[in-house]
């Protein structure tokens, strides 16, 4: 008899200064005991995506394709069919770019219960360089219909969507995680985590920040680094990037004077288009500017350097705060 | 089980009305896979009568043997077997390509009997796979059997599944190879050869045997012989004709996917004895 996500006492402590990569981890290897209809399926991926813990517990029900992530992606389907809940761990540019047919026609257009889960997303292996770079899987990922996108952004909220995730949702979904140890953003394990449902971390009513993943904590400094300048900032962090939580959106656009989304990801097809649309289509016209990749291969390097050359930080953000309110 | 002359007998008649059947439904809507849907004929009907545990009257039967259509433009052949079989009413087969229809060019979930939607070619084996991985780690006797096209061979995720599938030891999955030897712009050897083919097969790991894929008696043999071997998945090459039962469809590459005019339509239903 498994046990409800919610029955399970998550305490912040248990995932002190861990990266989301190893969160991950960590919870699967406990869902492993939990429920036996959970099986994880890796392409030479298990040990990088974190899937060792659940193999200790659970070896028998961890499948390794080698490096064939099409092959493993079409498998997940073909568990999926018969009840199993297939867990599929790699890096996000290989789940999202490399295996996009896979994951639209055997995930998507044929509504399987499998989580894609990305464990190197946005500029997180900088050194490795654009092929290893995963500024696009959002894009893609959102096009897909019946797709579900989740985009934790601290540890205890990575633990917790890890466990709704896998044990709760039904359906196709592609679970973004961070790979760097980044500030906590709550102060307890009882914030309400409920996938699609965006979290308003700081009301504010002047500009809204809305990001998504590990750049969410960038908005937070940013939030305090302006009230001591007088500018009143609001900070949603929209983990769930589909389906997007249109109201805290159109919220945000008629009691602030403009919105600027933050995301590790291409500005194109991303989090910021996402807003835009929203904002435009229900007519709440507001200024919204995209903090993110803009359409570029990116240098290779340690990610936060990365981050700083490209105008994710927090000087950038500041700065687009300032010139909408000019 | 046991293959008597009845059931032979039996099985050759309802391959000869499904054929007739597939050339209706696709001449009246307007066109279809003729080629590859008339080469797999035998190999559906023979698996559908005379070898799956399928109950149509519960396709979702926990205790069913799967089968995973890869080759998914083989839809026009697989839609009518599925009607005859009881899977799905006959009157669907008049909606094939309409608007809205579930039944058209590639399979679709929504069709009763179908557990995975295909017509990208390339995947079918690795769903298979998935599903025979699953049986085997909870024990069920349960079959996997997919049906693949061989131009569908050129794809390289085929042979990412021919790869893991010895390693995981399923020799509950039966991949059928409908080897027509002709694709979309020619014949296969001409496109990309894919001779050895049973070589390949076997280096993979894979138990082979071959068959002539329209000799009804030698299917039902070869596949109740399965698996070939233990602890191996089971491949078996079937012989086909493209556009098997038409003259002038017969091995051409321009029937891959067509509709017949005035004349041919009256040839067509001569040689089957059809009404169109």
């Amino acid at each position: 008899m498994r046990k409800k996500m919610t029955e399970k006492k998550i305490s912040i402590k248990d995932y002190i200064n861990m990266a989301g990569r190893d969160v991950f981890g960590k919870v699967l290897g406990e869902i492993a005991q939990e429920n036996e209809k959970v099986v994880v399926l890796s392409a030479d991926s298990l040990a990088s995506s974190r899937g060792l813990d659940f193999q200790k517990n659970a070896p028998d029900r961890v499948f390794n394709f080698g490096i064939a992530e099409s092959n493993m992606v079409s498998s997940a389907a073909g568990l999926a069919i018969i009840g199993e809940i297939p867990v599929v761990i790699d890096f996000g540019f290989l789940l999202a770019v490399h295996c996009a047919e896979q994951v639209k026609v055997d995930i998507c257009y044929a509504n399987k219960n499998v989580k894609l889960v990305a464990s190197a997303t946005g500029l997180a292996m900088g050194s490795g360089g654009p092929t290893h770079h995963c500024t696009e899987d959002i894009s893609i990922m959102r096009s897909f219909p019946n797709m579900t996108i989740v985009s934790p952004a601290s540890a205890i909220e990575t633990a917790i969507a890890t466990r709704l995730c896998i044990l709760e949702h039904k359906g196709p979904l592609y679970l973004r995680l961070a790979r760097n140890v980044s500030p906590e953003l709550y102060k307890s394990a009882d914030f309400g985590f409920e996938i699609g449902k965006a979290i308003t971390l700081k009301e504010g009513k002047d500009i809204a920040l809305i990001a998504t993943g590990e750049p969410v904590y960038l908005a937070v400094q940013v939030a305090e680094a302006l009230k001591k300048e007088g500018i009143d900032v609001r900070v949603i962090n929209m983990h769930t990037v589909k389906p997007i939580d249109k109201e805290v959106i159109l919220k945000a656009a008629r009691e602030t004077k403009g919105i600027v989304t933050i995301e590790e990801n291409n500005i194109l097809g991303g989090l910021g288009d996402e807003v835009c649309s929203v904002v435009c289509e229900n007519d709440a016209f507001c200024k919204v500017r995209k903090i993110g990749i803009k359409d570029k291969y990116c240098k290779i390097g340690p990610t936060k350097e990365l981050w700083e050359y490209y105008g994710i930080s927090e000087t950038a953000i500041k700065n687009t705060v300032k010139s909408i309110l000019k | 089980m046991k293959v008597t002359d009845k059931m032979v007998e039996e099985i050759k008649k309802i391959a000869e009305e499904n054929r007739k059947l597939i050339v209706k439904v696709a001449q009246e809507s307007g066109g279809g896979h003729f080629g590859g849907s008339l080469s797999e004929v035998e190999i559906l009907t023979a698996l559908y009568w005379g070898i799956l545990k399928v109950d149509p009257k519960n396709p979702d039967w926990p205790e069913r043997d799967y089968f995973v259509l890869s080759k998914g433009h083989g839809c026009a052949g697989f839609g009518p077997i599925l009607a005859k079989r009881g899977f799905i009413p006959f009157e669907e087969l008049k909606t094939f390509n309409k608007l809205g229809s579930i039944f058209g060019m590639h399979t679709n979930m929504k069709m009763k009997g179908v557990d995975h939607p295909s017509g990208s070619l390339g995947h079918g084996l690795s769903v298979g796979q998935g599903i025979a991985l699953g049986l085997k780690l909870r024990k069920k006797l349960n079959r996997v059997f997919v049906l693949e096209g061989d131009g569908e061979l050129d794809e390289g995720t085929v042979w990412e599944a021919a790869m893991s599938a010895p390693k995981f030891k399923l020799d509950n999955l039966v991949n059928i190879i409908d080897r027509n030897k002709v694709s979309m712009d020619g014949p296969t050897e001409e496109v990309m050869p894919l001779e050895p083919l049973v070589e390949k097969w076997e280096s993979f790991g894979w138990a082979v045997k071959e068959v002539n894929g329209h000799d009804v008696r030698s299917l039902l043999d070869v596949l109740n012989q399965v698996p070939f071997q233990k602890g191996k998945p089971s491949v078996i090459i079937a012989y086909t004709i493209k556009g098997k039962g038409i003259s002038f469809m017969e091995g051409k590459y321009q029937w891959h996917y067509g509709y017949m005019n005035k004349e041919q339509c009256q040839l067509a239903e001569k040689e089957l004895e059809i009404d169109i």
